[in-house]
């Protein structure tokens, strides 16, 4: 200390005292992000919101004042709710289905040695390589009524099935769309494990569906909360697949907004139901995320 | 009949053989440790003890017991991993309950034994803390607790102080034998570190490229190591490339660039080629032309308990250990005279592996 005190001593005069400077560095460094976020992010999400709160015409398609008309609709109306219910409900089950199929699928890649190893994560990577709606036409193709499947399903003798515009097949397409979301962050966190913990519980007698449920799950718990708070976000906010295989009648919050935008022109109906989806995903989210990671944060850090 | 018995266990990966026909017996409460340099194998084999690697051949029995092809988990060893590998989302007191979970022991009985064990490793007022909320020594204690508590017949240590720093180190060395003492288990320790393993052990197993190259109490191995590479992996060692010159039935004088050196190995032949190894404490130096063999102070190096020298001579660069007495020690660049009782000699056949770049073969 004492010998670095000279030092400074001869620059110090002009200048103001290191203490009251403002230190310039982390504004610099963290101003380009900053920026770009604020203009590519914010800046439209202010004015959607700012837009939300504008009456409309449909007469002359005008726009402009204040309302909140547009929210209380949304709000009262049964044909949102069940919009936004059906949304949720959709995203909780692609999500609980992405848990379920992603996490052993994890555990196994991570089981596996290099040559395939790399072979199955590329091949559970592959599918983002191909657009969204360029796979859901590969579904609806698959599944409509002269497809494959029920072309199979004749053949059976089962008959012909309504496969096509169900909820059941927008679940089984995102979660087709959302696995790789999901089996990643648990793959980084069992990257992380030490694999002798494993060990250890083997040696003590634990059986092998013991020592994943007792010691390996527990551990990997941060990464399943992720890959699921993706996941979720999502396909709750997901367009192209209920679009394309939801149909018309099928609607998911995403495919009111674009209706509301594209076919009514009512730009502040669909800022509101924007508004209020971002609102809701964030509400779930983070107590989801509250719920989980108060289980584990003392214990893991 | 031996508690733990090793017979001719092989393990081959690919054309690769990670250990070559080993064999090993245990006595029951006996406390035995594989040595070698990372590679020798040493890991592998416990890790077949252990049920984790399958033996290519060979057969391993416990208490008369084939195990050989027995499951992990059905074997009931208590193992202390290198990395501990305790479970992070448990508490100490979880961590050690464990094994008598998996055991199917019932909970009142659960209780006290864990708290025994915790007490054992004096551990106890920190039974409800998080693995992460510890040090390393504490760490450890809690796997050696986890290990014990189960009562295993065998419990077995893969490089247990490693992680640890050095004063830590070697207080845990003794806990760890006092607390074996004190609970008999009969224990198979893998390590690097020779000070580690001649300090605790009742024997020492030294493994080289997957074979066993010896097995003996600590201070014969390093009295009398049976191979170079024993001698110069096991502490501090001269080794010194000489022929022999004359031989009788009682001993031997052997040449050392000119110098003649007596032995007392018996059964050598004029001309035969060995090398010669004295360890650094049993050179005493004298003063200058007397003695054996003279020579200058390169360097010298102040240990606290202990004075090292390097001494320039006639046979190349010889290291010397004197215990610091007190005395005034020998100036760098002075001359001084060499002596040793020939008893202190070990002769190795053959001409030495390597270059004789002893002052540099600092092991250990």
């Amino acid at each position: 200390m004492s010998a670095a005190l000279p030092e400074t001593a001869p620059a110090a005069p002009g200048d103001e005292t290191p203490e009251r400077r403002f230190p310039t560095a982390p504004l610099f460094l963290s101003g380009p992000a900053a920026l770009l976020f604020a203009a590519l992010v914010l800046t439209p999400l202010f004015l959607t919101a700012l837009l939300s709160f504008n009456q409309f015409d449909y007469a002359t398609g005008r726009t402009g004042g204040f309302t909140l008309e547009h929210y209380l609709s949304v709000v009262t109306d049964e044909y949102y709710l069940e919009i936004f219910l059906r949304t949720f409900r959709i995203s909780a089950l692609a999500t609980a289905i992405c848990v379920v199929i992603g996490v052993p699928e994890a555990y196994i890649l991570s089981r596996m040695t290099n040559p395939w190893r790399s072979i199955f994560l590329l091949v559970i990577l592959a599918p983002l390589l191909v657009s969204v709606v360029v796979r859901a036409f590969g579904w609806s193709m698959l599944l409509g009524p002269e497809g494959p499947v029920n072309g199979a399903l004749i053949a059976l003798g089962i008959g012909r099935m309504k496969l096509l515009y169900t909820e059941g097949t927008v679940v089984v397409a995102l979660v087709h769309v959302m696995l790789p979301f999901m089996v990643i962050p648990v793959w980084t966190s069992l990257q992380k494990l030490d694999p002798a913990v494993e060990q250890a519980a083997l040696s003590f007698g634990a059986s092998r569906a013991t020592a994943i449920v007792r010691v390996v799950a527990p551990q990997i718990l941060p990464g399943i909360l992720s890959g699921s708070l993706i996941v979720f976000g999502l396909s709750a906010s997901a367009f192209a697949i209920p679009g394309l295989l939801g149909g018309r009648r099928l609607k998911m919050v995403a495919t009111v907004v674009y209706d509301q935008y594209l076919s009514d022109l009512n730009w502040p109906m669909g800022a509101a139901v924007a508004v209020i989806l971002l609102a809701a995903n964030l509400i779930i989210m983070l107590t989801y995320h509250r719920m989980v990671e108060g289980h584990y944060r003392r214990r893991l850090g | 009949m031996s508690f733990l018995e090793l017979k001719n266990i092989t393990k081959r990966y690919g054309p690769l053989t990670a250990v070559g026909d080993v064999s090993l017996s245990v006595e029951k409460g006996e406390f035995v440790s594989l040595l070698g340099p990372s590679g020798c194998g040493k890991t592998t084999t416990l890790q077949m003890i252990a049920g984790f690697v399958e033996p290519s051949a060979g057969t391993i029995r416990l208490d008369g017991r084939d195990i050989t092809r027995a499951k992990a988990n059905s074997r009931g060893l208590g193992i202390v991993f290198q990395s501990y590998a305790l479970f992070p989302h448990m508490t100490v007191f979880d961590n050690v309950s464990f094994g008598l979970e998996m055991q199917r022991v019932a909970r009142g009985e659960r209780k006290p034994r864990v708290e025994e064990a915790l007490s054992l490793v004096h551990l106890s007022p920190y039974a409800k803390r998080y693995p992460r909320e510890l040090s390393g020594g504490q760490r450890q204690r809690v796997a050696l607790a986890r290990a014990l508590v189960i009562r295993p017949p065998v419990l077995l240590l893969d490089e247990p102080l490693s992680n640890l720093d050095a004063k830590l180190r070697e207080a845990m060395q003794f806990e760890l034998r006092e607390i074996q003492r004190k609970v008999g288990t009969t224990t198979v320790m893998v390590t690097h570190d020779q000070a580690e393993a001649f300090s605790i052990s009742d024997r020492v197993v030294v493994m080289e490229a997957g074979r066993i190259t010896q097995i003996d109490q600590p201070y014969r191995i390093y009295e009398h190591p049976e191979t170079e590479f024993i001698s110069r992996f096991v502490g501090k060692t001269n080794l010194l490339p000489g022929k022999v010159v004359t031989a009788t039935g009682a001993g031997a004088t052997v040449s050392l660039a000119g110098i003649a050196v007596p032995v007392e190995t018996a059964d050598l032949s004029v001309g035969e080629t060995v090398t010669l190894c004295i360890r650094p404490e049993k050179l005493h130096l004298t003063a200058p032309s007397s003695g054996l063999l003279t020579g200058r102070v390169a360097d010298r190096f102040f240990l606290g308990s202990q004075w090292l020298y390097h001494i320039d001579g006639p046979v190349g660069t010889l290291m010397v250990v004197t215990p610091n007495d007190g005395s005034t020690p020998a100036e760098q660049g002075a001359p001084v005279g060499l002596e040793w009782s020939p008893s202190v000699v070990r002769v190795h056949r053959g001409a030495m592996a390597e270059a004789p770049d002893v002052a540099l073969e600092v092991t250990g």
